[in-house]
């Protein structure tokens, strides 16, 4: 057994290999790897093995050199693997042309519609409600009834009522049975069902018998809201709205409030927004005003509430719906309403990418 | 309705802005929908003084004036009108102006003499009908002063957008008292030019019934006619209306007909009223009644129609028939025309309920009918009247014989309704003094009557307003005068709701992303469609196409597909969620049922440049979403094969269908295919851990020759059913065809993946498993291994 070599100097024939790592091709790289630093006959590897047996200083001096060796040598095998590899891949890429188009596939996107609803409903999310729907087929009860449209009123030709050819439903609640022409009798039935606290938005269709033309559809989305407890006033009608249109607007959107009238609610209100086009100088889209038309409010009308069963001495609360059609016709600028519903591929796909 | 700037002008005495009006209008609830400047393209137009006016050297007809227009220079005009007079002034359109219908002036020679500018008739100026002659000006204004200076000619209208709630905005008194409200200003009515005032006295409240002039009135029909003001007017001269009531009644879009008509409509617009003219010499044993019509009555009303009346209709009749529909029209016998000299003043309230219904009968919407079903003021005929017969009076002279009847059947008067300041603060959030409650309330025009000694206010409403009814409408008035943009609007915490969400919606959502991520686009079709089995019809649908309710969503998919064909669309990938409706258990309505239904054709990923052929979808596509879309809506639907379509099965029953689908396809479209199943909400498995393998598997493919008759499907279920602890998983990854093929024509190979959970398997033992299988599957369909050959006949 010869005594082990321990001596630094020893170490200059692989400090000679080391310096000629950087010619050597993939091969020869892969071979002098396992050569120098392979677990089991490596010439590194061997040398470390020895370490144990020397002598305390002898083993300090020796062991540093053999470390140091070790390392530059797996830096030069890494850094040699590396170049060489990406000489290959500058090799293999030389016969194509990356500007060519890459391979697609099939996008599909949600309808404009729906992500204005679900845009809609999570901002009132926000504001801790949650959503509550109901049926399309309705009797005259839920749909103008509970809702206090007074019997054979005027206030029912701003609803032109498209009735099923279905026998009247007997009851208290019956009478004909009609498509909902707005999505208020889910505020009846919510409020027969669970009465106050109420905080719920409503979004679905509502039918109205109108010709299907540029700005009319005899089916459209609506969303509602209603609130319904002790100490809600006009103030938080006004609050809350405002919030809704600053989130899903602009947050310097100006909201303004004016009085209407929908028999379900007094004092009822129609909420402007500052127009979105033209940013309140006045545009053709809003006729010069400034302001655009968004949605319909007021607080829920003491008759709603009795006739639901609430007091409407302690309770109070409002209510508003808007046309989600309309306000995506706005935010896209979609010129006919007709566009909404015919599927063209060409239409959703330009408004699929976007907000 | 129509609103005249220049007409509430006079209501405050004070000139106003049109936009502001319109502005201040829109903040109490009455919005105008268009702000219209009328007459604004005469600016060119000035007064011109004919100076003389000498016959034509060269044309019978003709004159040539020479007219001052203010230039200095005096312009040879050559004029063809009649009533051209030296000394008058008439409009003028000098050379290079423009008159309203785009006519363009030029100077040019008329049979030989110059003409330089054109005298205007009323009619070249857009003004009227009046063509007879040129129009002479009622001034003294300096030739040359533009001719809107002159004569008041411009106005501004205003479209209001007015409320079924708000009558009395359907009359220009109506709406100055709201404007004098915004501007806290005083109105009254305006004096009417060359009027010293009415002077018909307030006539007697009687019964129900009276006579005045001879005339013997009633009211029979005590419900449909709540009261009945009648006049007579003897000795009227039938004529054109003065300029200013012509323009008045063309500023809100009325045409001039006649100076008595035109008065009763110009009180209509001003007041609110109704108002209707008989020609008294054509009344029939001088009484007037208004009654209910007889059955089989007919009248020939004012356009013309001849209709049948019915039993639930009011009229006014003389001795012997109908002579008007009460509030919708007058009859045609009736009418005053230009020989009319004596009158019969008609200023009624007819119930709102009867009017609205005799209309709808009678498909007859009027202007009459229109205020009388919103509701006008039933208390205050006897001003309207007075207005009326004073205006008579002015423009068509006439004697008032004495005494004009009120009559009524019961006294009534208009509500007292008590409010809360407290229930104003309970529902505006603010809290208003006394004061300010009072003055919104008084603004409106209703009285307050008491002080709120005992917390509340007793309040006299005007009969002008039929809106305000009960305590929550005076708070809306309050509301409304104090302003909307006087209440704050700070965001205060809410406690949450009792109710929770209906899991449907978000259904809806989770489904709808799995399709969009399917590469689908959602649509959504109008959801009315033709008849189908078992759907629901509507009664009055807008087109017979769309006469019912969809009872599956296919259809609607299917013609929007069509719409993309017909645009040269090849590749079409629609999804809609959406209600079907089915008929319901007698006396409830339709059922209703939430679906989802799908749409492809074409191919199936978008052309790349390194494909070598386009590949279209084909039934496997269709069935692979089928499997994964019906499989997240239930997800213990078992997709089967019934004919040549899909099925989905739940809980023994169809839940869902898939398959080819006919369609009005171009020649070169692709195959469509379609799927539409029913939504459960509130299904789905949690989904779970399980631990994941650690061992190596091991894979085996078997190509099995399968009887034409056996599925594959069956062989996959019997082999994942045979209770081999090793195999892990089954899958098929070929097949083949072939009438070369022994004993069958089809091939088909499973991969079977063997696996044990605690060690890595030996050859051996996989292979001792997978003999295992295989032998079963001999056992229990006769089923072989391809290279195994086929069984002997013999054995």
């Amino acid at each position: 057994m010869t005594e082990p070599r321990h001596d630094p100097s020893d170490l200059s024939p692989l400090r000679a290999r080391l310096a000629r790592v950087g010619a050597l091709d993939a091969a020869a790289l892969a071979a002098e790897r396992i050569a120098v630093l392979g677990r089991k006959g490596g010439e590194l590897t061997a040398l470390l093995r020895t370490l144990p047996s020397l002598e305390a200083d002898a083993r300090r001096a020796f062991g540093a050199a053999v470390n140091e060796l070790k390392q530059a040598f797996e830096a030069a095998f890494d850094a040699r693997a590396a170049a060489l590899d990406a000489a290959r891949r500058a090799r293999e890429a030389a016969g194509i042309d990356l500007t060519m188009p890459g391979r697609g596939r099939w996008i599909g996107a949600e309808h404009p519609v729906t992500r204005v609803i679900a845009e809609i409903v999570e901002l009132f999310r926000e504001l801790g409600f949650v959503v509550a729907t109901g049926p399309e087929a309705e009797t005259e009860w839920y749909n103008f009834g509970a809702l206090n449209f007074p019997a054979d009123h005027p206030a029912m030709d701003m609803h032109d009522t498209l009735y099923l050819d279905v026998p009247e439903v007997p009851g208290d609640r019956g009478g004909r049975v009609l498509l909902r022409t707005h999505t208020s009798p889910v505020q009846i039935r919510t409020l027969l069902e669970s009465g106050p606290p109420v905080r719920v938005v409503i979004p679905g269709l509502a039918y109205r018998n109108d010709p299907f033309d540029a700005s009319h559809a005899p089916a459209f989305t609506q969303i509602e809201g209603l609130a319904v407890d002790e100490g809600i006033s006009f103030v938080d009608l006004k609050a809350t709205l405002g919030h809704f249109a600053r989130r899903f607007f602009a947050a310097d959107t100006r909201v303004r409030f004016r009085p209407s009238f929908f028999p379900f609610t007094e004092p009822s209100a129609e909420m402007d927004v500052g127009c979105q086009i033209c940013g309140g100088r006045g545009c053709a889209a809003c006729k010069g005003t400034g302001w655009m038309e968004i949605l319909g409010c007021g607080m829920v009308h003491p008759n709603v509430l009795s006739n639901c069963g609430v007091d409407a001495e302690r309770f109070t609360g409002f209510a508003f719906g808007m046309g989600p059609h309309r306000i995506a016709m706005l935010r896209y600028g979609i010129p006919d309403i007709r566009l909404l519903y015919e599927g063209d591929m060409r239409f959703l796909g330009q408004l699929g990418g976007g907000r | 309705m129509n609103v005249s700037v220049n007409w509430l002008s006079e209501f405050l005495r004070r000139p106003l802005d049109a936009a502001e009006v319109a502005a201040r209008l829109g903040s109490l609830g009455a919005p105008a929908d268009a702000i219209v400047p009328l007459h604004a393209g005469l600016g060119d137009i000035v007064v011109g003084l004919v100076e003389s006016a000498a016959p034509h050297p060269n044309a019978d007809r003709l004159r040539v004036c020479v007219v001052d227009d203010g230039s200095g220079t005096r312009r040879s005009v050559v004029c063809g009108a009649p009533n051209v007079t030296a000394g008058r002034r008439y409009p003028f359109a000098p050379v290079g102006a423009t008159l309203p219908g785009g006519l363009r002036i030029e100077k040019r020679k008329l049979r030989g003499e110059v003409s330089e500018g054109m005298l205007c008739s009323a009619r070249e100026l857009g003004l009227g009908d009046d063509h007879h002659g040129l129009w002479e000006l009622d001034t003294d204004a300096a030739p040359g002063t533009p001719l809107g200076a002159a004569v008041p000619l411009a106005d501004t209208r205003l479209v209001l957008d007015v409320g079924p709630n708000r009558p009395d905005l359907l009359g220009h008194k109506g709406v100055a008292r709201e404007l004098a409200a915004s501007y806290g200003v005083q109105f009254r009515l305006p004096q009417l030019p060359g009027s010293g005032g009415g002077t018909m006295a307030a006539p007697a409240r009687a019964g129900a019934a009276g006579a005045t002039g001879g005339v013997a009135v009633r009211i029979e029909d005590a419900d449909g006619c709540g009261r009945f003001l009648g006049a007579v007017l003897r000795g009227v001269r039938i004529g054109p209306s003065p300029d200013w009531l012509a323009r008045r009644l063309e500023a809100v879009g009325v045409r001039s007909i006649n100076n008595v008509v035109d008065a009763t409509n110009y009180v209509m617009f001003e007041l609110n009223q109704p108002m209707h003219a008989y020609d008294l010499a054509t009344l029939r044993g001088a009484r007037i009644a208004a009654r209910r019509a007889r059955a089989g009555e007919r009248l020939r009303t004012l356009d013309g129609v001849d209709r049948a009346l019915d039993e639930e209709m009011t009229v006014i009749a003389d001795a012997e028939g109908a002579i008007g529909v009460a509030g919708v029209m007058g009859g045609m016998g009736s009418e005053v025309s230009a020989e009319t000299r004596d009158l019969f003043l008609e200023c009624a309230w007819f119930d709102p309920a009867r009017v609205r219904r005799t209309r709808r009968a009678l498909g007859l919407s009027t202007e009459a009918s229109f205020r009388f079903e919103r509701g006008v003021d039933r208390w205050n005929g006897a001003e309207a009247l007075r207005r009326c017969v004073e205006l008579i009076q002015l423009t068509a002279g006439g004697d008032l014989a004495p005494d004009p009847v009120d009559l009524a059947s019961a006294v009534t008067h208009p509500p007292r309704i008590f409010l809360r300041p407290s229930r104003v603060a309970q529902v505006l959030g603010v809290e208003l003094t006394w004061s300010e409650i009072e003055r919104c309330l008084v603004a409106v025009g209703a009285t307050v009557v008491s002080k709120p000694d005992d917390g509340r206010i007793a309040v006299d409403v005007p009969g002008w307003r039929p809106d305000l009814v009960t305590e929550i409408d005076l708070v809306e008035e309050v509301a409304r005068i104090h302003g909307y943009d006087a209440i704050p609007d700070d965001l205060r915490p809410a406690r949450p709701g009792a109710q929770r969400e209906d899991p449907a919606f978000g259904r809806a959502a989770q489904l709808r992303r799995a399709l969009v991520a399917e590469g689908l686009f959602e649509a959504a079709a109008l959801p009315m469609t033709g008849a189908a089995a078992d759907s629901v019809r509507i009664l009055n649908p807008l087109a017979a196409t769309e006469g019912h309710l969809r009872a599956s969503l296919l259809p609607g998919l299917v013609r929007l597909v069509e719409l993309n064909w017909a645009s040269q669309v090849r590749d079409v990938r629609l999804f809609e969620i959406g209600t079907v409706f089915a008929q319901g258990e007698s006396g409830a309505p339709p059922r209703e049922t939430l679906r989802l239904a799908a749409v492809i054709t074409g191919a199936r990923a978008p052309a790349h440049w390194s494909d070598s052929a386009r590949t279209d979808c084909d039934i496997w596509d269709l069935k692979g979403l089928f499997e994964r879309v019906g499989a997240l809506v239930a997800p213990g639907n078992a997709i089967v094969p019934v004919g040549g379509a899909l099925v989905a099965r739940l809980d023994g029953r169809d839940a869902g269908r898939a398959g080819p689908l006919d369609a009005d396809a171009p020649p070169w479209a692709a195959p469509l295919f379609g799927l539409e199943l029913e939504v459960q909400v509130g299904v789905g498995t949690a989904a779970a851990y399980r631990p994941l393998p650690v061992t190596p598997a091991v894979g085996r493919d078997v190509t099995l020759l399968l009887p034409e008759e056996l599925a594959a499907a069956r062989v996959t279920a019997e082999l994942a059913g045979a209770g081999e602890p090793l195999l892990e998983a089954v899958a098929v990854t070929g097949e083949y065809r072939s009438g070369d093929l022994p004993g069958g024509r089809r091939s088909v190979t499973f991969h079977l993946t063997f696996r044990a959970t605690d060690r890595t398997l030996e050859t051996p033992e996989v292979d001792r498993a997978e003999s295992r299988l295989l032998g079963m599957l001999d056992r229990e369909l006769g089923v072989h291994r391809r290279d195994q050959g086929a069984p002997a006949p013999e054995r």
